[in-house]
């Protein structure tokens, strides 16, 4: 009786959950570990598409040393990150604090404003291809009507990368403003009322109550929007193509050049390596930093 | 004076967030003559729906169309009983390891598709997954995201529930699908939306799996009609108002879900 205790517990406190976690622990493994360790093998070889590999050692690494393109897209994709992320950061906030509210018809503008973040990439692209166009564009045909002058807003180098930041942080401020909104909501009422007791005003009430309190979903916010904005890869497919000239093309676009047009995957797993770290890095200092601003409240 | 500027500003932001689609849908309905002819008018003069059925009888749309409901449907269908199960065992039980497991799934939201693309392309090559469907059905399936949100909301079921049923002698699948699935409704729900959009608007997977016209889907599809020299405009717009339909049609069932799920998870996956 004893026994049969035991292996009916064992099975209900081990093998049970094991067997409920092995679909996904086998995707897992296979579809997102294995080729992230495969990615980091490669980077040490030769490798072609048609599957010749030879050890390389350090090569790609060092070959990575003199590659301009690399610096450049690797430069690209950094700038853009360091553009997107805080304006991305205080566009969701600043929505989420007009709609946190709990009157009737708020849900409404959450809704809409949730819109763009529920088209994909690519539909994202095309929309604002069709209104962006140099000739066909609907916004250079209200500029000339206003008497400006039209822009070339996905055309020259600097104004493709303006429109692809602002196109970026127009399409994600509704998915991060959720988030905001969540964090707001859950602010104990308490403290609002002790702080009108105490005659503070609208802004004080942002800095000293609010933005505190909300703190941990910024930096989720900033860790996420870092990710994805490293991720940046469809909107650029659809919108620039990387171009004019390399002007918008960032590492990841690279990666897959080099990898699929180039042939040279192992190069190409060398240049993902580096992604990695950078992003790693980027994570672990956001964090780092947050935690140190709190001791120091 | 506040309020008056508040609700200025609110009624501001539905314009900026919704023109660029309302202008689509408005611009597909205009006939291709309409669409370059100046001045150019908000509403279209002559509406018309012969855009959207040259593109539903154009090359292979429907096929598009329908390759994608066939990913969404079935990797919805795999990605919610595999996270729902995943997250039970994070949420229920207590093993050695448990919360390893736990942090190792959310910390793969850290290696991006994008980045390990390249050994992506050549496993799927080795599984003789390339150009076909299952090669992008079953690989997101698994999402760290969809983990954590069931894993929240089973944290929710009180365990007394699960200790009745096994001193019942319930087996711990019966008990999974017959008393924890029921109460687990609504992040069911939640799940099955957000899969069903991630699949629905996935471009990445497509991109590296498929190259065979056939089997594309229709964000795969559009992206490339997109890249074209030159593009067929009244074409394409009704392609795209298509491609929006579902995801619309979704939401506004689901709103509730969405917000609520994303308010307790808030992650993409």
């Amino acid at each position: 009786m004893a026994t049969k205790k035991r292996a009916a517990s064992s099975f209900h406190q081990i093998k049970a959950p094991l067997l409920f976690l092995a679909p996904n622990v086998i995707i897992f493994i296979i579809f997102i570990i294995y080729p992230a360790l495969s990615g980091i093998k490669m980077s040490f070889y030769d490798w072609s598409i048609l599957g010749d590999t030879a050890f390389a050692g350090f090569s790609n690494y060092k070959y990575l040393i003199n590659d301009e393109m690399f610096w450049k897209t690797l430069g690209n994709s950094l700038r853009f990150v360091v553009m997107v992320v805080p304006l991305l950061t205080i566009a969701a906030l600043g929505v989420a604090l007009l709609v946190a509210g709990h009157e009737k018809g708020i849900g409404l503008y959450r809704g809409l404003y949730y819109i763009p973040t529920l088209l994909s990439f690519v539909i994202v692209g095309i929309s604002w291809r069709w209104l962006l166009g140099d000739e066909i564009g609907v916004i250079n045909y209200i500029i000339k009507l206003s008497g400006g002058t039209p822009q070339r807003w996905l055309t020259s180098p600097l104004m493709a990368n303006i429109s692809l930041v602002f196109i970026t942080v127009w399409c994600q401020t509704g998915f991060y403003m959720v988030m905001f909104v969540g964090g707001l909501q859950a602010i104990p009422g308490s403290l609002y009322e002790a702080a009108k007791i105490d005659g503070a005003n609208t802004w004080q009430m942002f800095t000293k109550i609010k933005f505190p309190m909300i703190r941990p979903t910024t930096l989720v916010v900033m860790v996420l929007a870092t990710i994805n904005a490293f991720k940046a890869f469809e909107l650029i497919f659809v919108l620039t193509k990387g171009g004019p000239g390399v002007s918008t093309k960032f590492l990841v676009q690279n990666i897959y050049q080099v990898a699929f047009e180039e042939d040279k995957l192992g190069y190409a797993a060398a240049q993902a390596v580096i992604l990695m770290m950078v992003i790693g890095i980027l994570t672990f200092v956001q964090f780092k930093l947050n935690g140190k601003e709190h001791d120091n409240e | 004076m506040n309020k008056i500027i508040s609700n200025t500003l609110k009624v501001l932001l539905v314009f900026v967030f919704s023109f660029p689609l309302v202008w689509i849908v408005f611009s597909s309905l205009k006939p291709q003559s309409e669409l370059f002819t100046y001045p150019l008018t908000i509403l279209p003069e002559n509406p018309t729906f012969i855009n959207f059925v040259n593109a539903l009888k154009s090359g292979n749309f429907v096929r598009y169309f329908s390759n994608s409901t066939i990913v969404a449907v079935i990797s919805t269908a795999i990605s919610v009983v595999i996270n729902t199960m995943a997250g039970y065992a994070l949420s229920k039980y207590i093993f050695k390891g448990r919360d390893t497991i736990f942090f190792v799934m959310i910390a793969t939201l850290m290696i991006p598709l994008q980045v390990i693309l390249v050994p992506i392309f050549i496993l799927e090559k080795n599984l003789g997954m390339l150009n076909t469907l299952w090669g992008i059905i079953i690989p997101p399936a698994a999402t760290p995201t969809g983990i954590f949100l069931a894993r929240q909301y089973m944290m929710s079921i009180p365990n007394s529930l699960i200790e009745a049923a096994r001193i019942d002698g319930a087996g711990e699948w019966y008990i999974f699908h017959r008393i924890v699935m029921p109460l687990a409704k609504p992040i069911v729900a939640t799940l099955a939306i957000f899969s069903f959009m991630w699949r629905w608007n996935d471009f990445l997977w497509p991109f590296i799996v498929l190259s065979k016209q056939k089997k594309y889907t229709i964000q795969l599809a559009l992206a490339n009609f997109v890249g074209q020299y030159d593009v067929e405009w009244s074409k394409l717009l009704s392609m795209t108002v298509i491609s929006i339909i579902p995801l619309i049609i979704v939401f506004l069932i689901f709103q509730k879900y969405f917000i609520k799920g994303m308010t307790s998870g808030g992650v993409k996956g």
